[in-house]
């Protein structure tokens, strides 16, 4: 089997064995990388340089006994995730010069794991967007289908793991960025309970409902990587202290008598009939592994998308307004005055979709508007997760699709905030929430991907990821490659 | 609309970012129909309850009021478009 078919496990396996050297690897996925990222758009940076003094370190380290978990394998980073000494732009305009002083802590952990970073990945500018279309090196390419979206905002990240270019891929999910564009490239998306990863040096969005996860081709995969990714970190005010389990540990035992929840209004007028087809099947096959189903209700799931579009805006105009133009970023030139060197300075530097969302976040923070919007979403956002809350008093995890429909085409919903926003109704609420979630790809609907969509209890990776694990010991549909790619 | 030209731009005052007179045609309305959308959330029944503060109801962690941090002012400035001896340059603020 060639190298870049492989999933993390299965090349760990064959480095142990010394079937290659992680350079070797390194040199080829690069080379496959170089191949097809003008057809994908799908990298940002290519980091071929450092990559290479990676693996060559990586393979001294295996030699002397002292390889890490991750040692040799090879991953990339969405481009949200700073990286000293390589560009970190976020997709944007604004941070196309910025040359990143200091290492996220999620990069610095797989760093020291002795993983190989071969690039940074594109992705919508400033995570904003659900299909890589807002970013400002243009929009990401589906492999299943060269004129779809490979969904948003980690599109770099999914499409480059669905085109075999590399096994795993950071993301980051701030209301269905990870889950959204795995399902819809047929890849695996974990984001993780919030606070369970750390967020420093990971470029702020909305600060409340930010999370960093993975992309890979299996859970199996995902296991591992979050084993080393999570933790507590003192540098995040709003990281967990709690111990981090062994991920791969469970993930081989039954799921026998697992409770799962099936949510009445997940199967409403706004799904796919085709998708709901392919996500109940995965479901029955989740029965015939001895779990059983049980129906939940989620009444307030419709206000999940305007809650979300209240509450992230308004912490993006603010996280946002560190980009002035005077200590990083894009400045405009022969300004007036300070007031006109920050206004022209962001005008110039942010995208259409951020700046709406800079004014839409500052319209409902702004005097006299705060408590008809922040506070009745913050109230609203408490009510949702009252209703995650209750529904887990009777069952362990909630299954149900990821999005409404396979990858839509690029430019069929740019121009249209509402329905673009919608593509994020089942995600968003896990966000809302701060409950971790996963998206297993589990069928096809017209030869593009289709996800399981998977919600657990704060802290419930392990059930998600060993559910994920079971459903994938039993199916293909991980395996199936775009046909372009193979 | 919900909005129009003179709310978009106080909105974009307060926002500190310059738009071009092309630019707030497709705003005033896009901006609007963002503004309808989340407008349904004044149906919500919400009397009683608590505004979210935090998805897992952690307190803020504090931590020891000790110096961490090292100055590596230079070269934090290698990213900024123009400095001199150590200090950040804007245009003039005061004649």
């Amino acid at each position: 089997m060639s190298v870049y078919s492989q999933t993390l496990t299965e090349l760990a396996t064959g480095l142990e064995a010394g079937e290659f050297t992680s350079l070797e690897l390194t040199a080829a996925l690069l080379e496959r990388i170089a191949a097809h990222n003008e057809t994908l758009n799908a990298f940002i940076t290519i980091t071929a340089d450092e990559a290479l003094a990676a693996a060559a370190r990586a393979d001294e380290a295996r030699a002397a006994g002292t390889g890490g978990t991750l040692n040799g394998l090879p991953i990339v980073h969405k481009d949200i995730f700073c990286t000293r000494g390589v560009k970190t732009s976020c997709g944007s305009k604004m941070l196309d010069n910025f040359i990143s002083p200091y290492d996220a802590t999620v990069v610095e952990k797989l760093a020291a794991a002795g993983a190989v970073v071969l690039g940074k990945t594109n992705m919508d500018e400033f995570a904003m967007g659900s299909s890589n279309e807002t970013s400002f090196y243009g929009p990401v390419r589906n492999p299943w289908n060269l004129e779809c979206s490979p969904g948003g905002s980690s599109g770099g990240s999914s499409a480059s793991v669905a085109a075999r270019l590399i096994p795993a891929a950071t993301g980051t999910d701030t209301g269905g960025s990870i889950r959204q564009p795995a399902a819809l490239t047929g890849t695996v998306g974990l984001k993780p309970t919030y606070g369970r990863v750390s967020r420093y040096g990971m470029i702020a969005f909305a600060s409340s409902l930010d999370q960093a996860g993975v992309i890979t081709r299996s859970a199996e995969d995902a296991a591992r990587l979050l084993g080393v990714m999570a933790g507590f970190d003192e540098r995040d005010s709003t990281s967990i202290e709690q111990a981090v389990p062994d991920y791969l540990a469970g993930i081989g035992e039954s799921i026998r008598g697992l409770r799962v929840g099936i949510v009445r209004q997940h199967f409403d007028a706004g799904l796919d009939e085709q998708c709901g087809a392919r996500v109940k099947d995965a479901i029955a096959v989740l029965e015939s592994l001895g779990a059983t189903t049980v129906e939940v209700d989620l009444p307030n799931l419709d206000l999940s998308v305007p809650t979300y579009y209240v509450v992230a805006p308004a912490e993006c105009s603010s996280n946002l307004s560190r980009f002035d133009g005077v200590r990083f970023g894009h400045r405009a030139e022969n300004a007036e005055d300070l007031e006109d060197l920050y206004c022209r300075s962001r005008g110039e530097g942010f995208g259409d979709e951020v700046k709406r969302r800079i004014m839409t976040g500052t319209y409902v923070l702004s005097a006299g508007y705060y408590d008809a919007y922040y506070l009745k979403a913050q109230q609203v956002r408490q009510l949702i997760a009252d209703d995650f809350k209750q529904a887990f008093a009777d069952v362990d995890l909630i299954a149900g699709p990821t999005t409404p429909s396979p990858a839509f085409k690029l430019g069929d919903k740019v121009d249209d905030p509402i329905q673009m926003y919608l593509n994020d109704i089942y995600t968003i609420g896990a966000n809302l929430a701060g409950l971790p979630a996963i998206s297993v790809p589990c069928g096809l609907v017209d030869d593009m991907p289709v996800g399981l969509h998977l919600v657990s209890r704060h802290f419930g990776e392990e059930t998600l990821l060993r559910c994920a694990h079971q459903y994938q010991l039993q199916t293909d549909w991980h395996k199936a490659c775009p046909e372009a790619f193979k | 609309m919900s909005l129009d030209k003179v709310k978009v731009q106080h909105i974009a005052m307060l926002a500190r970012l310059k738009l071009a007179d092309e630019e707030y045609a497709s705003s005033v309305e896009k901006l609007s129909r963002i503004v309808d959308f989340v407008d349904q959330l004044s149906q919500a029944d919400t009397s009683d309850v608590r505004p979210m503060a935090h998805p897992l109801d952690a307190a803020q962690r504090l931590r020891p009021d000790a110096v961490t941090e090292t100055v590596e002012r230079d070269r934090y400035q290698q990213n900024a478009a123009a400095v001199s001896d150590g200090l950040y340059l804007v245009p003039k603020v005061i004649e």
